[in-house]
């Protein structure tokens, strides 16, 4: 698949074309004038590039600005929730369907083993290409895949299974039958389910954390982010629509929601940010996903030996605290 | 717990600046554009004598509108952070909460206090629209728990009057994270087994519905409340279809399976009398 850059990364993406016309010419048969550079000098002058490649990465990287974040967040080639599911769950088994009115793949979960722990994990997953975008639509889920996270939550309580959810949604679907069939109640019930089961539960946001959509399946006992991931109470563009009166103003309010994963640690939102790999997660997806493995099997141990009662009131003097004075 | 202890008196300095309407005064009516004499509309509890439109009513006319005879006792709520973000739009957050709170006399946008409905102790917490929009902040978290823990330790039940833009943004995900923790507000009542119930004024909408305001024992709504989780100008952008008739209105839910009933405004004391009495003494027999 041929990367996609971000607007910012276009110095990286000229450096990475000639990078790519460079190594054409090396394996292009030699010129008939014989006035071709030599292979040596050619093969130098990528390294020089690559070097230059990695600098450049570096640099931006280092000190992206919120709104840039939203752009790597949201990054068609991130890595998403079945990436990590493939990667890091064994034995893995999908389960379907609320139970009542459908099935929606904009949630996808199921029983497997995380290091051989069984586990229950649930995600919110975008697609990647139209027709899976579609299908899972979007990432957004209806009311009917916040019941299905429900249902499995409250099947992990039932076995004793951790549950470790995958965070990535611009929100919950916005639509007339979401409203119809309860998008509200179906949020507010999975957070309940969330505050409420007997096992370990930890979430990370491992791309968008999308207002209502991603607190309902990160009520949990550790919060971990991406790096670059962004978590916020309302898209940067809606912010921007209602408070400025004029969308074009979201980087403005991506810099004043404090959505970056440094941010919510330092206001003691979130637990953990997980490191990205330079240049973000999409540029080498496996070693992102082996950093969150690493970040939940390091959040586990701690969780599975507490008592029920001690996680749940863990769990919820976590949250109690989270806007109280001092 | 200093906040049970330092009772404040209700506001009567605001609520007789509001009678200072002369008496001639006559107001039209949102819905049918008729003209209505003030106090006939005071006295109807702000419904509309002539089309039974009910218009927006602030928070502390809620409380004596609630409680028998108008008689409560409001708590003190804990103070919540100032500005935790640092937050300036096209405003300081803090000038506006400067302005609110001028404009109302309110420190936040809950107001919480106790007494009897029908006879029956109960904790009533509203969410003040006239304040920012009814949005929730940490004020409005903390005040919620505040609610509950005050209905706990009372044996009371805890009866929430939503009116609500949804999450405070000027709060950034401190808001957002008030979502869980007023649902543990409500979870405090349900392992009490004191009743929780929910009465959805217009309009109720965003991170408030998709919380504490969809969990409740019983759930009431106001005649032709605005109750949703998305914003219909968001919806009509996302789907590009036009909205049902009566979209996102109290009857809508209630057809939707959402609601267990619609409760015209002057019905309301009464009916949380009986429920309360009902649930009350139920839970009075399970706890024994």
């Amino acid at each position: 698949m041929t990367r996609q850059f971000l607007d910012f990364e276009k110095p990286v993406a000229e450096l990475e074309q000639r990078i790519d016309s460079l190594r054409e010419t090396m394996a292009a048969p030699p010129a008939v004038s014989g006035e071709a550079a030599p292979a040596i000098d050619v093969a130098a002058e990528i390294a020089q590039l690559e070097d230059k490649v990695d600098r450049q990465l570096r640099a931006t990287y280092a000190k992206l600005t919120p709104a840039q974040k939203v752009q790597v967040a949201r990054h068609a080639q991130r890595p998403h929730a079945l990436d990590y599911i493939a990667r890091l769950i064994t034995d893995f088994v999908p389960l379907a369907g609320d139970r009542a009115f459908a099935e929606d793949q904009a949630v996808v979960g199921g029983i497997g083993r995380f290091e051989g722990q069984p586990v229950v994990v649930i995600g919110t997953e975008r697609g990647f290409d139209t027709e899976s975008r579609i299908r899972h639509n979007f990432g957004m889920a209806k009311p009917e895949g916040y019941r299905k996270a429900r249902r499995l939550i409250e099947l992990a309580g039932r076995f004793g299974l951790p549950i470790l959810t995958l965070v990535d949604t611009s929100g919950a679907f916005p639509g007339i039958e979401a409203e119809a069939r309860g998008q509200a109640e179906a949020i507010a019930a999975s957070i309940d389910a969330c505050l409420t089961a007997p096992v370990p539960l930890i979430a990370t946001v491992i791309g968008e954390g999308g207002s209502g959509g991603a607190i309902a399946l990160a009520a949990a006992d550790r919060i971990l982010m991406l790096e670059h991931a962004i978590y916020s109470v309302i898209s940067p563009e809606g912010c921007a629509a209602i408070l400025w009166r004029d969308a074009a103003q979201a980087p403005v309010a991506a810099e004043a929601l404090k959505l970056t994963a440094a941010d919510l640690q330092r206001l003691h939102l979130i637990d953990t940010v997980i490191g990205e790999p330079i240049g973000g997660a999409h540029r080498e997806p496996n070693a992102v996903i082996d950093a969150v493995g690493r970040a939940i099997a390091s959040a586990l141990p701690d969780l599975l030996a507490l008592r029920p009662e001690a996680l749940l009131a863990q769990r919820r003097e976590k949250f109690l605290a989270m806007g109280r004075l001092g | 717990m200093s906040w049970l202890t330092t009772y404040v008196r209700p506001k009567i300095r605001n609520l007789l600046g509001k009678r200072e309407v002369p008496d001639n005064l006559w107001v039209q009516c949102d819905a049918c554009k008729q003209m209505i004499f003030v106090k006939d509309l005071e006295k109807n509890l702000k419904v509309c004598p002539h089309c039974s439109h009910h218009m927006r009513a602030d928070a502390a006319e809620r409380l004596a509108w609630t409680f028998d005879d108008g008689q409560y006792t409001r708590i003190e709520l804990p103070k919540a952070p100032h500005d935790p973000l640092g937050f300036r739009d096209r405003k300081r957050y803090p000038d506006r909460l400067k302005e609110a709170r001028a404009a109302t006399g309110h420190d936040d946008a809950l107001m919480v206090a106790h007494g009897t409905i029908g006879g029956e102790p109960a904790v009533v917490a509203v969410l003040a629209f006239e304040f920012l929009s009814g949005t929730m902040g940490a004020a409005v978290g903390e005040g919620l728990v505040a609610a509950a823990r005050l209905a706990v330790l009372q044996k009371a039940a805890l009866v929430v009057f939503t009116a609500s833009g949804g999450a405070r943004m000027q709060e950034g995900m401190i808001s957002l994270m008030q979502m869980p923790r007023s649902v543990i507000a409500r979870q405090m009542l349900r392992e009490a087994k004191l009743p929780y119930i929910v009465v959805l004024t217009n309009p109720t909408t965003g991170g408030v519905t998709a919380s504490f305001a969809m969990l409740g024992d019983v759930q009431i709504a106001e005649p032709n409340a605005l109750i949703g989780f998305a914003g219909q100008r968001v919806i009509q952008q996302t789907v590009r279809e036009t909205l049902p008739e009566g979209f996102q209105r109290s009857e809508y839910l209630l057809d939707h399976g959402m609601l267990d009933m619609v409760v015209a405004r002057r019905e309301l004391p009464g009916r949380l009398g009986t429920l309360i009495a009902l649930l009350g003494h139920g839970a009075a027999k399970v706890a024994a």
